[in-house]
């Protein structure tokens, strides 16, 4: 069944989808229509919602709902992500599943509420203290935010770790159909929750091992886990020609204009290949690797100054990779894009 | 002979989460916690609640307090335990669940957490173990450290000017309207461990009856960081401390307050479909849309107000029941507030690719800053739809064909100018040979439910239908 929906609400419709429990979260533009969404579907359901105090209250109530066996879902943008962190090193830490969306907005500090996707470095590589990854996953349409949705809950389930969404201004606020039917999901057993049973008494949820030598297994234990999903999990879409002159690469929205780029190249009689990685961790390198031949050009596109781009030539050592990007709220044109990878073409043969 | 003191079958008999020392706690000697852990453990047992006692620990000295308890439990970030309570009391209504919070947890990093799962009356009950001081830490000033005393990080002592007043929790909890019970009680003598005892119980049948808040403030004593003899920091809680924080039961609405449940669902996907307003429409076996192109890009431009927004989305919906793939981009930033609101509308007969539209191939423009600011965009083949009755001057460099339509005087005269967005979907449907009239009918009659409204704005989509035949 069809819905014309925005990318914001798609998250939440995508949670109920998937069985989500309770949504904990605190307002904030260009995410707070996802609070709507689910403070409108969640109460008449019988879910749980809480428009929390602030946004380290969420993140807490999120790790006290997953402690019990719940899915939970939060949601913020880049500042009240930043708030978050240090829940969410806690939630890698005690190893619990839960959904958490970024809808990205432009930064540092207030920044403003256009679209940007400079909280990479924050969301991919970290933000919170210690040693941890966290699963993120970045769509580039409103259909796919709700896929995705869905999905994150999944892996969420399947290796006991917060998941990202990673979106942004434009794709939170932007609508376009969904298609909604019931999926399959695969809702973990959760024997370590927290319950109100005799049976649960010895179930502990932390992250605290007082031991070194406990706590250096931990986190061995975790990033064998990491491992798994990095061998796993990594994918992205690949569209354009089969043996291109020039590899374009970008991630959500960027990465979807990119694809119209490709479009606009092949029409000029440039063969162009997309890799819009639909992971950002784990890190796609491998598809990077097999689909990036030496001496192509590649040209990274984000909404940020050089944050993407250190993922894309980690995965292709050596080989030139050309930055270009907007910022501060501004979207690149399509004909900025082509330009740019015809520029980038040019002074690629030059050499 | 009976036994007068055992362990209380409510603890583990040896503690296994505890790396080390699995008999003992790892309490100094003389500390408040252990009788507070044992007044708790009794209770818990006498009443029958082991099982469904979920516990939340902090971050102090109270941090371990899941070694010692039979029972699930989870360890929170420093000051976040009455927000993961709140979640853990969510997730689980049928649960006993207890936050247990020292001094620096929850009246300084943690008090808007503490306060706000009191003023919400949470089914939790938070145990605040108050010896106004930061114990594990190393003795540094707590946001309850008396006037005077000293502290690792005041050793000239508490000043009033530097560090402010002592905080008074409890007093500060009964002023809100939810709590049920609210006190503060004292573990240094047997008299005051029996009311401590006595409320402490009051305090988990209200949990078991679900009857919302409590809040039990303990005056605890912590030799080790007041520098005193075990027998000598119990009286000091006698003499000075317990004149800062008088004992007392400050609020309790026990006998008034009923249960309070919270319903925590899972559900069918049915429900979610109904929830959603899902409706199995006949749409998808109607054609596809006539276009001038396969992609066809608009930009819908105006004052915030004139409904540009609205108007991409009844474009987007109707198209999308034809089949059609759509986006609806709204316009952003400052010129939402300078005075040009737009959205972008993408229709294409294949998946479309960026949703921004630069280069429209109609484009309505409701004011003149619009129609300036996107107008020169269109190209040759385009057309542009503009508002005569606010636009007087139109720009030079326009490429296109270019319609002056009266907008809001039409949707003036059927009754609203509200309504002048509807007028140009008239225009636009006729003008793009997109849409029929009826299409255009039947869609407006789902979308306003009010016949008022539905009245309005079927004679704004005629008016506008008609004056595309016109011009
Ligand atoms: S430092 Fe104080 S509060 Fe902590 S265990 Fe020792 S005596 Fe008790």
């Amino acid at each position: 069944m069809k819905k014309l929906v925005k990318g914001n609400e798609a998250v939440v419709i995508g949670a109920l989808v998937a069985g989500c429990d309770a949504y904990y979260g605190y307002p904030i533009t260009p995410a707070s229509e996802i609070a709507h969404a689910a403070s409108e579907y969640f109460l008449p359901l019988g879910k749980v919602f809480v428009q929390a105090e602030c946004e380290i209250g969420a993140i807490n109530m999120v790790f006290g709902s997953s402690s019990s066996g719940q899915r939970v879902l939060t949601a913020s943008s880049g500042p009240g992500i930043s708030l978050k962190m240090e829940g969410i090193s806690y939630l890698a830490g005690a190893q619990l599943p839960c959904v958490i969306v970024n809808v990205q907005r432009v930064g540092p500090g207030l920044g403003n509420i256009g679209p940007e996707q400079s909280d990479y470095f924050q969301v991919v590589k970290g933000g919170g203290h210690g040693d941890y990854r966290n699963i993120v996953l970045a769509p580039a349409s409103v259909e796919e935010t709700y896929r995705m949705t869905i999905e994150a809950f999944d892996l969420a389930d399947k290796w006991r770790t917060p998941v990202f969404l990673l979106t942004d201004a434009t794709l939170g606020q932007m609508m376009e159909p969904i298609d909604i039917c019931e999926e399959p999901t695969q809702r973990a057993d959760k024997p370590w929750a927290l319950d109100a049973k005799a049976s649960s008494n010895d179930n502990l949820v932390t992250s605290i091992y007082l031991d070194f030598d406990d706590m250096e297994s931990h986190i061995g234990g975790l990033h064998e886990k990491y491992r798994q999903i990095t061998e796993t999990e990594a994918r992205a879409d690949v569209y354009g020609a089969a043996v291109p002159e020039i590899v374009l690469t970008g991630y959500g929205i960027t990465g979807r204009m990119l694809h119209s780029a490709v479009d606009e190249l092949e029409k000029r009689g440039i063969a162009a290949t997309l890799i819009r990685p639909q992971t950002l961790w784990p890190f796609p390198s491998k598809v990077y690797q097999d689909t990036v031949k030496p001496g192509v050009p590649v040209l990274s596109v984000e909404l940020s100054r050089g944050q993407f781009i250190e993922d894309v030539r980690l995965s292709l050592p050596g080989h030139q990779v050309k930055w270009f990007g907007r910022v501060g709220g501004n979207l690149p044109e399509l004909g900025e894009l082509v330009e740019q990878a015809e520029k980038c073409l040019e002074e690629a043969s030059n050499v | 002979m009976s036994k007068v003191f055992e362990k209380s079958p409510a603890f583990f008999d040896t503690f296994e989460r505890k790396p080390s020392m699995q008999k003992t706690t790892h309490y100094c000697p003389g500390c408040g916690h252990g009788i507070i852990g044992k007044i708790i453990a009794d209770q818990l047992a006498e009443l029958g609640l082991q099982d469904q006692a979920i516990f939340v620990g902090p971050v102090g000295c109270g941090v371990f307090i899941y070694y010692y308890f039979e029972s699930s439990a989870v360890s929170s970030a420093h000051g976040r335990a009455s927000a993961v309570a709140t979640g853990v009391s969510r997730a689980n209504p049928d649960a006993v669940t207890i936050s247990y919070q020292g001094d620096g947890d929850l009246a300084a990093i943690g008090t808007s957490n503490a306060i706000h799962a009191a003023n919400r009356g949470e089914n939790m009950i938070v145990f605040f173990v108050n010896n106004n001081i930061y114990g594990m830490t190393g003795g540094q000033l707590a946001p309850t450290t008396l006037i005077d005393q000293v502290a690792t990080t005041a050793p000239y002592g508490r000043s009033i000017k530097n560090d402010g007043f002592p905080l008074r929790m409890a007093e500060m909890m009964a002023g809100l309207e939810a709590p049920t019970l609210v006190a503060r009680v004292g573990v240094n003598n047997p008299r005051n461990i029996r009311q401590a005892t006595k409320v402490i119980k009051k305090g988990l049948e209200i949990q078991r009856d679900k009857k919302g808040y409590a809040f039990i403030e303990i005056l605890s004593q912590c030799p080790t960081n007041w520098k005193k003899e075990p027998k000598e920091a119990c009286e000091w809680i006698d003499e000075v401390v317990s004149k800062q924080y008088p004992f007392g039961v400050f609020k309790d609405l026990t006998e008034e307050r009923e249960a309070v449940e919270r319903p925590c669902k899972r559900v069918e996907f049915a429900e979610v479909a109904k929830q959603l307003g899902l409706v199995e429409t006949a749409a998808s076996d109607s054609k596809q849309l006539e276009m001038a192109h396969d992609e066809m890009h608009f930009k819908f431009a105006g004052f915030g107000g004139q409904g540009v927004l609205s108007l991409g989305m009844m474009l987007a919906q109707m198209s999308m029941q034809r089949n059609m793939e759509v986006t609806w981009l709204p316009s952003y930033g400052p010129e939402v507030r300078g005075g040009v609101a737009n959205s972008s509308v993408v229709v294409s007969k294949t998946p479309i690719g960026t949703p921004v539209v630069d280069n429209p191939n109609v484009l309505v423009a409701l004011n003149r800053p619009s129609l300036e600011k996107f107008g020169p965009l269109v190209p040759e083949d385009g057309l542009i739809v503009y508002n005569s009755s606010l636009i007087d001057q139109i720009p030079a460099d326009l490429k296109c064909k270019v319609y002056a339509l009266p907008a809001t005087d039409l949707a003036s005269t059927v009754g609203t100018v509200k309504a002048a967005n509807v007028v140009v979907l008239g225009f636009i449907a006729r003008k793009t040979g997109m849409f029929e009239l009826a299409d255009l009918e039947v869609f407006l009659c789902e979308t306003f439910k009010k016949p008022a409204l539905q009245e309005v704005n079927l004679k704004a989509v005629n008016a506008g239908w008609q004056a595309a035949g016109n011009l």
